[in-house]
């Protein structure tokens, strides 16, 4: 049996890798989610009232326009397993552009609050109830990592497009491009669980 | 802790096909992941129509039960954890129990207090 530092391409290592990793930012927004029960324990009116104010349709929007993302990865995948880069690289373009749609449907969200006297410090915010402003608070701060995670994954996922194109990623060797998936779908399902946490509790 | 298990584990079965990835088994086709992708719509669908429904106290387990389910599908297919080593499944569970104790026991806490 040789040792493992003299196996040239260590998939194996390489996804193991990847998914310790991933668990490591389940737990960091997983810590989030454990603020976000305690306080809609103690003011589930307040959570419920100002869930009314966000934007249903854009949230749901977004909701869609990631599970399609998730799924034109997938299928850049199987599109370049089975020897047809191009294709590949077109679905990963489609990707991208999905997570830049989620982005902009993020800030125009983000601009309507802040237009409305809800950003973070404003007046408006501490004057009001107690747990109106702590809603805000998680919001702001959960909406705002992932969407910067969304902004990484779709770099990473342009960064695995030019590779397919320099072939550095290949049929044979596409253990990046399944790494970086395996990032994108980890950002779906974060927001899996964001969407109805923050806009169906009305 | 989840990471010393899975290293122990990885150290004692390193041999044999159990530790590949999931690299020689062929790619999902299109025609399932578009079905998956069906499914995850169709809950997506669910979830709002039963948030609509005034259900009381239930309507918040409702709907996690139906994220925990889209985000089984999406685990399982799209992040082909059928397919992968038992490692990897090992850490996930460990990982997700760790995350349940943590905000169920601390809810728990704050919300008998």
């Amino acid at each position: 049996m040789e040792p493992t530092g003299e196996i040239k391409n260590d998939t194996t290592g390489q996804k193991l890798g990847m998914w310790l990793f991933l668990l490591t930012e389940i737990l960091l927004f997983g810590t989030l989610f454990v603020l976000y029960s305690v306080y809609y324990a103690k003011y589930t009116a307040d959570f419920a009232s100002s869930g009314k104010e966000l934007n249903l349709l854009v949230g749901a929007a977004n909701t869609v326009i990631l599970l399609i993302s998730s799924f034109t990865v997938v299928c850049a995948i199987t599109a370049l397993r089975q020897n047809d880069p191009t294709r590949s690289i077109v679905f990963l373009i489609l990707s991208i552009s999905l997570g830049m749609t989620f982005l902009v449907n993020k800030y125009f969200e983000w601009g309507h609050k802040f237009a409305t006297g809800h950003y973070p410090g404003s007046e408006l915010i501490s004057s009001g109830p107690v747990g109106k402003s702590i809603y805000l608070a998680l919001y702001y701060i959960i909406t705002g990592l992932h969407g910067l995670h969304v902004l990484i994954g779709t770099l990473i996922l342009l960064l695995c497009a030019l590779l397919i194109h320099y072939k550095r990623i290949t049929q044979e060797n596409y253990i990046l491009l399944e790494n970086s998936g395996l990032y994108w779908h980890l950002v779906d399902l974060i927001w899996i669980f964001v969407f109805p946490l923050f806009y169906l509790i009305a | 802790m989840d990471f010393c298990i899975s290293l122990i584990l990885f150290n004692r079965l390193k041999k044999g096909p159990s530790l590949q990835t999931d690299q020689h088994l062929p790619p999902l086709s299109y025609l399932a992941s578009a079905l998956v992708l069906l499914c995850l719509l169709i809950l997506t669908a669910v979830t709002i129509a039963v948030a609509k429904i005034h259900l009381g106290p239930f309507n918040i387990v409702c709907i996690l039960l139906i994220a925990s389910i889209k985000s089984s599908l999406v685990l399982l297919y799209f992040m082909h954890l059928r397919s992968e080593i038992w490692a990897v499944k090992i850490s996930l569970i460990s990982t997700i129990l760790v995350l349940a104790i943590f905000i169920s026991f601390t809810f728990w806490d704050v919300a008998y207090r």
